[in-house]
């Protein structure tokens, strides 16, 4: 095709983009294996040769030149994105059936790049948790608690055949995440100190070792910030709208509801925050859309962590805000220049 | 010290204004042929007043402006006028226009240059002058000035100096300003004269620090009180539009001029010609050309109008692997053959190659990242109109303002998933005004049926009545018609005549509807581009799988 603009010398790309989100996550992604151990690390390098292979046959299927889209780096992306919120040592199946609906289904099903309404990695996690809630829940314990520390060989068995290292238990190498032990705990009818004071779990602000990966992809978001990839609102107004819902309900009731930084030091919220709610293709596009998306979505977070049947909420949340953004973005249009506002 | 504003979005891409802007200003050379367009400007084209054979001197009037948008062209050196008919000209779909061909002798003879005494003559008759020496904009878009130096019914209280030159490569205002500024200002006192604006402000992009001194000594030099400010060098900052609301804070409004918020705006080469033309009687024969991109010696010419563009280039130095020529910057310039001559609106003749304009990499899918909107300056959302011209939705693109795009190409630039974006706009707009057009044509077709269906029906009836009436004078001496039953007759004529008024002021369709010269000009180029564009569009706007 001949265009009739010119093309100047170009130096940037979508692979560039995709490469930047990558790097700007690694510094979680290596705090988590420092914390945690080898399983993520195990589970990153499955999911992402998931990935190009399912994005591969995908496009093969479509009758799409496989190579420029196979090196675009969405589909790495989304398998980061959904390895990073699954428990670290997952059966090598869980991955894959998620990798499955995330590229297959949410992604190709939909048209492809550019065409999701939904957040892929965000697909494959709900239909991971609605599916097997039990392996789901069984999170790498953090090496600083573990009675057994696995190592890369034990990691990779135990993702791979599901056998544990001779002589340890299952419960030596996982635990409940943070909010889930709050959450099992108010089931008991424990108060929130009770709970604090019964588990080893909570670090300083969040979870032990969870929280150093929080404070990493926090680091990791504001360069992707620095950078242009992503805009401020998301972000700004996600981390918002969690702090205000829990800081309301924890001051409702300071025995049931957790407190507010406590759940922006979960992992999740941090991930949400700069590396899912951001997706440009299933967010907002205007920069008040952007902030309305980011606050209902730390809402609902909140919501349905604490009234929810599931340990988290940021990814039903997110889906959720994916499904309003036609109507965000036709109410939120700016000013064109040199028009009057519409009334 | 004035204070700037920003107006939104703008991007800043490699200059490449040093290739070109170190070496003075070039003496003209004559070709041995001058093709000159009688169109060179925005409206009619000039009425050519020379027959083949006729020997011409260099500045006599070899088109007369025609009609009120319309300018006149002239022989830019002395010769024999050997042939008047259609060369392929500088145009965006390559089209051919009504030239003048001159065959120079070599002598450059000057025909008799009279000054216009501008000072003490009425301004109506100092525009007359304007006009047949012919001035037009040389900013791009060679709007004629006569009619710009017209203040009408909305009195101008600014007058802005556009030294913005915001596109990549083009160096020729810099220049001029840096060699000719105390002509610049001459010319910007007659614009205040005839426009007798209050305000006169320089905008000049702050990458010209040399242009910023000249015209800053020049103006103290004549004693003339004009603002010379240095303005951010990021374009399209340039732009009528932009550099309005740079210098003054006021923002104008969609589909409307500069000159609706009582500002207007000069390229400084016009002021420059306007100077040259009213104090020396010089007319519009040279402009300053911007030689630049794959050439040996990149530097500015003073260009004969008519001079082929590969001339130019040659003059500058040919080099190997050149792959076409740009008239205009990379941002909105666009690609003409080197035979195409030099007009009023060629600012820079850019020669291509594969390294400095490497082909535009894979169109990936749109992936939302608003970069296009961040960037544009119309805070459009350029995401939202690819996606709507794409699908051909085009009542939602003209909800979603498409015409207020101005096609600079910021959008494209920025793209990650490296998208032509602007092409996609034009080819909205040349939809959405053909089927206008189209609608238009059905709509006079439908009213004169209508009517003929009516006055069929009422002469039909008129006759039926006349008989009537006969047959009853005939019986007896009954009464004529009853003037009430006239009038009655009459009011229904008058009111179905009424009718189809209404129903045709309903229908008349927006965007169609009071143009502007210069809109009325773009549709019409546009128009010829659309063959090209609809045949590109079929390619790209239908299955993805051709990706």
């Amino acid at each position: 095709m001949t265009a009739s603009t010119h093309t100047l010398p170009s130096n940037t790309s979508v692979t560039r983009v995709m490469t930047l989100v990558l790097a700007c996550l690694l510094p979680g992604v290596l705090v988590y294996a420092w914390q945690f151990g080898w399983g993520i690390v195990i589970n990153l390098v499955w999911a992402s040769l998931i990935a190009l292979g399912i994005e591969a046959l995908a496009l093969k299927l479509r009758s799409y030149p496989v190579k420029p889209f196979l090196l675009d780096g969405s589909a790495v992306v989304t398998a980061w994105l959904l390895a990073l919120s699954i428990p670290p040592l997952a059966p090598w199946w869980l991955t894959l059936v998620g990798m499955i609906f995330a590229l297959g289904v949410a992604k190709h099903l939909y048209g492809g790049l550019g065409q999701n309404i939904f957040n892929p990695a965000m697909i494959g996690f709900a239909v991971l948790i609605i599916s097997f809630p039990v392996q789901m829940t069984q999170w790498s314990a953090p090496l600083a608690l573990a009675g057994h520390a696995p190592g890369f060989a034990e990691s990779l068995s135990l993702i791979f055949t599901g056998a544990l290292p001779e002589g340890v238990k299952l419960d030596a190498v996982i635990s409940a995440t943070p909010l889930d032990t709050v959450r099992t705990g108010l089931m008991q009818q424990h108060t929130l100190d009770e709970i604090h004071s019964a588990s080893q779990i909570f670090g300083q602000i969040g979870g032990v070792g969870s929280e150093w990966i929080t404070a990493a992809y926090l680091a990791g978001g504001i360069a992707l910030w620095a950078l242009r990839i992503v805009p401020w609102q998301v972000p700004v107004a996600f981390l918002a709208g969690i702090w205000l819902t829990a800081g309301f309900l924890h001051w409702f009731d300071i025995g049931r509801y957790a407190a507010p930084w406590f759940q922006i030091a979960m992992p999740s919220s941090m991930l949400g925050a700069f590396f899912i709610a951001t997706d440009p293709v299933s967010g907002c596009t205007t920069p008040k859309g952007r902030l309305i998306f980011g606050l209902g979505a730390g809402f609902l977070t909140v919501i349905i962590r604490a009234f929810g049947g599931y340990p988290d909420g940021v990814a039903f949340s997110i889906l959720l805000m994916n499904l309003c953004v036609p109507l965000i973005d036709a109410w939120t249009q700016p000013r064109v220049f040199g028009v009057a506002k519409k009334k | 010290m004035r204070q700037l504003h920003q107006f939104p979005g703008g991007i800043h891409p490699e200059e490449h204004k040093a290739e070109s802007s170190a070496r003075p200003i070039h003496a003209p050379f004559i070709p041995n042929k001058l093709v000159i367009p009688l169109r060179q400007h925005i409206g009619h084209s000039a009425k050519p007043i020379v027959k083949v054979g006729d020997k011409v001197l260099k500045g006599q009037m070899i088109g007369q402006a025609d009609g009120y948008v319309s300018a006149a062209v002239h022989a830019s050196s002395s010769g024999v006028v050997t042939e008047i008919g259609f060369h392929p000209v500088a145009h965006p779909s390559g089209l051919s226009d009504l030239c003048i061909t001159i065959e120079t002798n070599g002598q450059d003879q000057w025909t008799d240059l009279q000054p216009v005494d501008w000072q003490n003559m009425d301004p109506a008759a100092v525009r007359g002058y304007v006009r047949d020496l012919g001035i037009a904009g040389l900013g791009g878009a060679v709007f004629p000035s006569s009619i710009k130096l017209d203040p009408k019914s909305q009195p101008v209280h600014t007058l802005i100096l556009n030294g913005g030159e915001c596109e990549p490569w083009i160096t020729c205002d810099d220049r001029l300003m840096r060699e000719r500024a105390l002509e610049v200002l001459q010319g910007a006192r007659i614009m205040q004269h005839l426009l007798n604006a209050q305000t006169v402000v320089a905008g000049i992009e702050d990458n010209k620090s040399e242009a910023i001194a000249a015209m800053q000594a020049a103006a103290d030099q004549l004693g003339f009180a004009v603002e010379i400010v240095a303005i951010p060098a990021i374009y399209p900052g340039g732009g009528g539009k932009q550099i309005t609301q740079t210098l003054t804070g006021l923002e104008t409004p969609s589909g409307k001029l500069s000159t609706d918020v009582g500002v207007q705006v000069f390229n400084v080469g016009t002021a420059y010609s306007l100077a040259r033309a009213l104090m020396h009687g010089v007319p519009l024969i040279s402009r300053i050309v911007t030689v630049t991109g794959h050439v040996l010696g990149a530097q500015n010419y003073e260009t004969l109008i008519g001079t082929p563009m590969g001339e130019l280039v040659t003059h500058a130095g040919d080099r190997e692997g050149t792959s076409g020529l740009i008239m205009g910057g990379p941002m909105m310039g666009f690609d003409v053959k080197p035979e195409a001559p030099a007009v009023k609106a060629t600012n820079c003749v850019l020669a291509k190659s594969a390294e400095l304009f490497p082909p535009r990499p894979r169109e990936l899918p749109c992936i939302r990242c608003t970069q296009c909107a961040i960037a544009c300056p119309a805070s459009l959302q350029p995401q939202d109109l690819y996606w709507f011209a794409r699908a051909k939705n085009f009542g939602k693109a003209q909800e979603y303002n498409l015409f207020d795009c101005i096609e600079c190409g910021c959008c494209s630039y920025v793209c990650p998933s490296h998208i032509p974006l602007v092409d996609y706009y034009r080819f909205a707009k040349s939809e959405i005004w053909a089927r206008e057009k189209e609608k238009q044509a059905a709509d006079i077709a439908r009213e004169r049926h209508e009517f003929r269906l009516f006055r069929q029906e009422r002469e039909k009836k008129e006759k039926a009545e006349r008989l009537a009436a006969k047959a009853q004078t005939k019986k007896a001496e009954a009464p004529t018609l009853g003037s009430d039953e006239q009038d009655a007759k009459k009011k229904m004529i008058e009111e179905a005549l009424a009718r189809a008024q209404a129903k045709k002021a309903a229908v008349a369709p927006k965007n169609t509807d009071n143009l502007t010269p210069e809109q009325q000009a773009e549709i019409a180029e546009i128009e010829s581009r659309r063959a090209k564009i609809r045949e590109m569009a079929k390619k790209t706007i239908e299955p993805e799988k051709h990706l």
